[in-house]
């Protein structure tokens, strides 16, 4: 919690060699970048992919789509992927009608699907 | 057509981009809009809301709720008093960023809303006015 702001850090969990985070709360713009750093601090420490929820998350604009790019093209470097999970369709339909695309990232449906997806990319190489 | 009072948000903070996505939702859902239509007009929201804050300086949303015949649509009108923009239409491309988003802030927006409008001109501000409706309201 940043007591100035009253804002909330997302968390990132290790699971092995594999971070997870799952996006709970608002997400305003300096949230997203908190989530960046922390996310590209922790995965240069050793990790084979990156799994983002966003099953929460209401929309996804162009500065969030970003956001979500950079985290993916900085995990790449450090061989991994990222894998983005649960979005919503009304989410899906918005993003295609603006013409937002995910570039470098992964999706699927669920956690368990991101999981196989994470493993997939390690076989693959 | 007649139209309802107006609410107004002050944009001056990315806390306040959340605060103007959570007001149009709420007038979205009384407006009736299915959750498909709620989040075309809240991305949209959120995309002009920036704008107005980072190109902008900051400003304010205006948020109408607008009546006609065959439903409930809303206005949402963006006010800044920034440098403005030169350019519209370049502003408008697809690909035209100034490194905060994708470039498509301002086109992407354009996409999703049945009426779109900038008034604007460099040391006039920016006023950026855009209409939702429903399914079956729009044009009734």
């Amino acid at each position: 919690m940043n007591a100035a702001t009253g804002m909330r850090r997302v968390s990132v969990h290790r699971l092995g060699e594999v971070l997870l985070a799952s996006i709970q709360q608002e997400l305003t713009d300096s949230i997203a970048v908190a989530l960046r750093q922390d996310l590209t601090e922790m995965a240069a420490a050793g990790t084979r992919g990156v799994i983002i929820d966003i099953s929460q998350v209401e929309i996804v604009d162009s500065f969030l789509a970003r956001v979500l790019a950079e985290i993916a093209a900085a995990t790449r470097i450090l061989a991994g992927r990222t894998v983005v999970c649960g979005m919503r369709p009304p989410v899906a339909i918005t993003m295609v009608e603006m013409g937002l695309g995910l570039p470098g990232l992964h999706t699927a449906r669920s956690l368990e699907d991101a999981l196989a997806l994470v493993e997939a990319g390690e076989v693959g190489r | 057509m007649t139209t309802a009072a107006v609410t107004t948000l002050p944009i001056t903070s990315d806390l306040e981009i959340a605060g103007v996505r959570q007001a149009v939702r709420e007038a979205a859902v009384a407006a009736g809009f299915s959750l498909v239509e709620q989040t075309k007009v809240v991305t949209a929201a959120s995309e002009l809301a920036r704008n107005t804050l980072v190109h902008g300086g900051g400003g304010r949303l205006e948020i109408t709720r607008l009546d006609r015949p065959h439903g409930q649509g809303i206005r949402l009108r963006f006010r800044d008093e920034g440098p403005g923009i030169a350019d519209v239409e370049t502003a408008l491309s697809d690909g035209y960023t100034t490194g905060h988003g994708l470039g498509l802030g301002l086109g992407g927006a354009r996409r999703l809303v049945q009426e779109f409008a900038i008034d604007t001109a460099p040391g006039r501000g920016t006023t950026v006015t855009v209409t939702a409706w429903p399914r079956g309201a729009w044009g009734g």
